[in-house]
């Protein structure tokens, strides 16, 4: 049998994933990252991004997070998201709206902070419609 | 004795408040267990993040960050402070604002003073008149995000990295069961993992830090802290809710004890009243 990994995601409000995966593939920081089983250890912090989760018979699950932090242990890792929310349940008319008022935020900005705020409001809502976009295609096929 | 008419008036206005706590007694038992499936959802992030934490403290990090530290002197300590917005919970709020007021006194002995954050318009009114209060929130109303927090705790953060207070407290009350809410007051900086942890895992090892301990570190640390406080106001709003059902439960036996009372009273005194009509009547019968 295939080398397995624990999987655990939450948030402050809820739990969103328990369950074993083959490997996933992560927006951390600096990239996209993919963990295996007996990773070593790391810490990295999360993009806005989706998390997609391979399982055992080629099973694929993606769940959106929002930022975050990633700890992997050789056989555990834990995703603590700032708001997960299941991909099917994206509200895509909510992100469409956000990006509107980031993209008008951008096109009158004033101060850094705003710009910034913008920006990240901006990646959130890209990602966002990127996995609507996905489990959609995956829906018609 | 009072006449029939008066207790009449008082029964009519005991059963009017009766309708009424008994509809909050109501109101607060179906909010109770909503707040107690906030309180579930919550935990297994509060745990993980614990786990987290704790093997953070484990590693050997290069970098060692300032939350994890003991500082040695302890000039000023800051408490962030979580009651509810309301009354009528019984001594819900009284209790948890008593037991500060002890630790305070016990620093202030030692002559350490404190500042305090409060989250919930009673723990702002009553701290009003006797501490510094540097930050505050309220009504959250019964669904708190943790975006409500960030703010708040950000400040006391931002007062512990500027030497401005060298412990962080979090008050709340626990939820225990629906009878029994303890005040707690646990100490959330510096960050100590317990001792009989230290004993696992005694082989050095380190993370991987992307892309660096201290960015990594920084971010972790305030998740952690901004969900320590998230878990104290979801429980305690859990806790005002049950304190509430049953301060409304006793209140709406009361006022059934005290209408039977009156009910008996009122029929003594119609009863009085129909017997001296009476003797009236036969006595001026026999007059005549």
């Amino acid at each position: 049998m295939a080398m397995t990994i624990h999987v655990d995601i939450v948030s402050a409000e809820s739990e969103i994933f328990s369950g074993v995966a083959e490997h996933i593939s992560v927006p951390a920081q600096m990239g996209e990252v993919g963990i295996y089983p007996r990773h070593t250890q790391m810490l990295t912090p999360l993009k806005p991004g989706e998390v997609r989760i391979f399982k055992h018979g080629g099973e694929e699950e993606a769940i959106y997070v929002s930022g975050g932090v990633m700890e992997v242990q050789p056989h555990v890792i834990t995703i603590l998201s700032d708001t997960a929310v299941r991909a099917a349940d994206l509200d895509e008319a909510a992100a469409l709206e956000a990006k509107r008022a980031a993209e008008e935020a951008l096109a009158n900005r004033s101060g850094g902070m705003e710009l910034a705020e913008a920006q990240t409001q901006l990646a959130e809502a890209m990602a966002q419609l990127q996995t609507i976009a996905r489990v959609r295609k995956k829906l018609s096929r | 004795m009072a006449s029939g008419k008066e207790i009449r008036t008082k029964i009519k206005s005991i059963q009017n408040t009766q309708k009424i706590t008994r509809a909050m007694e109501m109101v607060a038992a179906s909010k109770m267990r909503k707040a107690q499936e906030r309180m579930a959802a919550s935990r297994p992030y509060a745990d993980k993040m614990r786990n987290v934490i704790h093997h953070l403290a484990f590693a050997h990090p290069e970098y060692k960050h300032p939350y994890l530290l003991e500082r040695t002197e302890v000039k000023r300590v800051g408490y962030i402070i979580v009651s509810s917005d309301r009354g009528l919970c019984g001594g819900l709020n009284n209790n948890l604002f008593r037991d500060v007021m002890r630790d305070m006194q016990a620093w202030k002995a030692k002559g350490v003073d404190s500042s305090v954050c409060t989250i919930g318009a009673k723990a702002a009114a009553f701290f009003r008149r006797f501490a510094n209060i540097k930050a505050k929130i309220s009504h959250l109303g019964d669904t708190p995000g943790v975006n409500d927090l960030i703010g708040t705790v950000k400040v006391m953060l931002d007062a512990y990295d500027a030497g401005e207070i060298d412990r962080l407290y979090l008050v709340f009350n626990e939820f225990v069961n629906t009878m029994t809410q303890k005040p707690t007051i646990e100490q959330m900086l510096p960050a100590m993992p317990a001792e009989e942890d230290k004993k696992r895992l005694g082989y050095h090892w380190d993370y991987i830090y992307e892309p660096d301990a201290k960015t990594v570190l920084d971010g972790l640390l305030v998740r952690y802290i901004e969900s320590l406080v998230y878990q104290g106001v979801v429980e305690n709003g859990a806790c005002e809710m049950a304190a509430r059902m049953v301060a409304m439960k006793a209140a709406s036996d009361n006022a059934g004890n005290l209408i039977d009372e009156l009910a008996l009273a009122y029929n003594k005194a119609r009863q009085a009243a129909i017997t001296q009509e009476l003797s009236e009547i036969v006595a001026g019968a026999a007059a005549v």
